[in-house]
């Protein structure tokens, strides 16, 4: 892990909110890319072991990312986001819930609202998302659904590639 | 009808009373001298923090002191840790990334 880039975790209990600001040695046109582009978005969204696999995708008002997150066994975890608003390149704000193949959203699973901001500072660009959700067992409904083995082992196996491609 | 800390922590007056007896344990009576409520009131928040397993009793001759089990709270902080867990994986592949896209270019 990059110790000098900024990373702050913030848990809201109260407001149901999660806000967390990480920094990146890259400038704000192309941090923005990787997160609104689905060529780029399938690449780093899924938290290893999982990969991310893009379905279709509108970035535009209105418009929606369908994905899934796949584990190494092939299993499938189908998400819907929607896109509310957007002002190239400095914010977005989106509602994301899970769905299945077809895109049909499951209400019986808790969704959240995002908003993701990038700020520029010196070389590097700053992102900010906000993840609000409607209930605190709703954030630990999300966090239930099965993205909990093997992180750790994961982390220290990225910071060593990441060593290896600087 | 099943309870969990989630429920415990929901309330801002549960929250209020297990940072009192996370301190030292205390009464029913000394915790509602804390509010603006009656003791029945803070009893039933007890009676709740209980069945959460939040809370254990400890009968000291006629009273009744409530104190915080520290392991409970501890699970809260362990599935949040997760949740962290996971955006640093996915920063760390960001990071990854743009390496790769400046690179390239």
């Amino acid at each position: 892990m990059n110790s000098n880039l900024q990373f702050d975790f913030l848990v809201d209990k109260e407001m149901n909110t999660i806000k967390v600001r990480r920094e990146f040695s890259a400038n704000q046109q192309l941090v923005w890319d990787c997160y609104t582009k689905k060529e780029l978005l399938d690449q780093w969204f899924a938290p290893k072991p999982l990969s991310t696999k893009t379905k279709s995708m509108d970035f535009s008002r209105g418009g929606h990312w369908h994905y899934a997150m796949v584990e190494p066994n092939g299993t499938e975890y189908w998400g819907w986001t929607t896109f509310l608003e957007i002002k190239p390149i400095d914010y977005y704000t989106s509602t994301d819930a899970f769905s299945d193949a077809d895109g049909n959203i499951n209400i019986e699973l808790p969704q959240a609202v995002w908003r993701v901001s990038f700020v520029t500072k010196d070389e590097n660009t700053v992102v900010e998302t906000i993840v609000t959700y409607d209930s605190l067992e709703d954030l630990e409904a999300v966090i239930q659904m099965g993205m909990k083995d093997g992180l750790t082992s994961t982390l220290e196996r990225l910071d060593e590639l990441l060593i290896i491609l600087k | 009808m099943r309870r969990d800390i989630f429920q415990a922590i929901a309330d801002p007056t549960r929250r209020a009373i297990i940072t009192l007896i996370a301190l030292q344990a205390m009464t029913p009576n000394a915790l509602a001298e804390h509010f603006d409520t009656t003791r029945q009131a803070v009893s039933k928040h007890l009676k709740i923090l209980t069945e959460c397993e939040l809370v254990k009793q400890e009968q000291q001759g006629r009273e009744i002191y409530y104190s915080l089990k520290i392991d409970k709270m501890k699970e809260i902080d362990q599935w949040l840790e997760q949740f962290k867990k996971i955006w640093e994986t996915r920063f760390n592949q960001l990071d990854d990334l743009l390496v790769t896209i400046k690179n390239t270019k």
